[in-house]
């Protein structure tokens, strides 16, 4: 067979994913981290002094119970079942980096964990950064337009 | 100067790319899995499971050689072989540098063949250690071929605890290792033919549906075996392929079909049978113990019980590495052609 048309036919044949389970599962654990957070938030927002401050010390907890769920060997299991549910909340971007961490302790705390920890969560990190630069342009340019 | 036309003399030639055999036997096999393939549909075909996937050491790396030389062990066993009776050692593994094979070859101190042809190793030795024996280089030969999930899946993949979905074609890596005593004369199931892979590139290049990169090295394999050696898929009880997955065996049918060639239910995968699907998500197993711990636990056995007595072992690899892909290069695969006979 042509590889062209052998192309074609694996494109045409691939398994769909379930679009609607997805959307469904990805809401529902997505939400409820997000309902947790919340939950988190009016707590400290009792406790604290600012709401900045509440906002800090919530993402540090929610981050913590990321970690833990991973060290535990959970978050795995909870991605595979939710998707996008669990990997964008930052619950999902502490896995990355505490899962990194724990794959790369054995080759040594300096080249292992030390240098492979933000492996998967560096570009996240790089990208972040770039983004947040060019929007903060535009929103100068645009404020500097109408001030 | 005229140049002479060298005269074939290769008499063990069959067709253009097939190899025969009259004195190569499995004398002894051995099988170790982690307790994922102990748990699932042909649990009870396997030597060794073991209780824990890390088989009682620190890292995954380390636990993959102790798979590797519990099969060794039990295969030398069964076929009443000390290390010192075996002339060659091959075998391969997946992580860089084959180092799983590198390290068991050491402990085991035979001579040793480094083997690499990803998941589809195991046939790559078993054809190279018939030649050796056929050729009467040596008595007994040693074959074998290890994977680990986790070792396996920090090399190509991500860390094991990260949050990734998997998608329909993805496979998952078998934790275990087989291996055979190859023996030059002897009574049981024997090794007649061998029809060596290309390289065929489809320009695929999803890593996370392999089986249908590997699909069209199969199909073209198995052609070239059937014209070769006159045969057609009625001349086996079963064409047994690697690791194609669900949807990489789907895909090989196409391609069959495509040539002529319908398969029926002469064909089955070793990624299919080792996982029930609720075991897994995805496609199937894959991985470099693949191959080898359905072919020397389940086929055999089912050989034994002569359910089956010619059969065709067709393992597949993906011959890519973690830089090629990201380089946005395609997948080049690759898949030997084994005939065992009993």
């Amino acid at each position: 067979m042509d590889p062209k048309r052998y192309q074609q036919l694996v494109k045409e044949r691939l398994p769909k994913p379930n679009g609607v389970q997805g959307v469904t599962r990805a809401f529902l654990v997505g939400g409820a981290i997000a309902l947790l957070g919340q939950i988190i938030y009016d707590f400290y927002r009792v406790i604290e002094p600012t709401q900045g401050e509440a906002v800090a010390t919530t993402l540090a907890t929610l981050i913590l119970i990321g970690g833990i769920l991973t060290a535990l060997g959970v978050y795995d299991d909870l991605a595979e079942w939710a998707g996008a549910g669990a990997s964008v909340p930052i619950t999902g971007f502490a896995n990355t980096i505490v899962a990194s961490a724990m794959e790369f302790r054995r080759e040594g705390f300096i080249l292992g964990l030390g240098s492979k920890m933000f492996s998967v969560a560096g570009p996240v990190i790089v990208f972040a950064t770039v983004v947040g630069f060019i929007v903060g342009l535009i929103k100068s340019a645009v404020l500097g337009l109408f001030s | 100067m005229t140049t002479q036309t060298p005269t074939m003399t290769a008499s063990k030639r069959i067709g253009e790319h097939t190899v025969q055999f009259q004195h190569v036997f499995l004398a002894g096999r051995g099988t170790a899995v982690g307790p994922r393939e102990g748990a699932g549909p042909l649990g009870d075909y396997f030597d060794h499971v073991e209780d824990e996937t890390l088989a009682g050491e620190q890292t995954p790396e380390k636990a993959e050689r102790q798979y590797l030389q519990t099969a060794a062990r039990i295969a030398m066993e069964q076929a009443n072989a000390r290390s010192d009776d075996i002339q060659y050692f091959l075998s391969g593994d997946l992580l860089n540098q084959i180092i799983t094979s590198n390290f068991v070859a050491h402990k085991l101190d035979i001579p040793f063949f480094g083997l690499f042809s990803a998941c589809a190793t195991f046939a790559q030795g078993l054809g190279l250690g018939s030649m050796l024996l056929e050729g009467d280089f040596a008595n007994y030969v040693l074959v074998a071929c290890s994977s680990h999930y986790q070792s396996v899946e920090r090399q190509y993949r991500y860390p094991i605890e990260l949050n990734v979905q998997r998608k329909a074609t993805n496979q998952s890596t078998t934790t275990g290792a087989g291996a055979v005593v190859l023996q030059r004369d002897g009574t049981g199931p024997r090794i007649t033919l061998h029809t060596t892979g290309r390289v065929v590139d489809y320009g695929l290049q999803d890593v996370n549906d392999m089986g249908s990169a590997m699909a069209p090295a199969a199909a073209d394999t198995l052609l070239r075996h059937l014209r070769d050696t006159n045969q057609t898929v009625g001349d086996y009880d079963l064409i047994l392929t690697g690791d194609l997955g669900s949807f990489g065996s789907h895909m090989f049918r196409v391609l069959m079909k495509d040539a002529g060639i319908t398969l029926g239910n002469k064909h089955n995968d070793c990624g299919v049978l080792l996982y029930s699907p609720m075991q897994q998500p995805g496609a199937g197993a894959s991985g470099a113990a693949c191959a080898p711990v359905v072919i020397l636990g389940y086929a055999l056995k089912e050989m034994e019980n002569s359910r089956y007595n010619r059969i065709l072992c067709l393992p597949t690899g993906s011959l890519h590495s973690p830089l090629s892909y990201q380089q946005g290069e395609n997948i080049p695969t690759i898949s030997h052609a084994i005939a065992i006979e009993w």
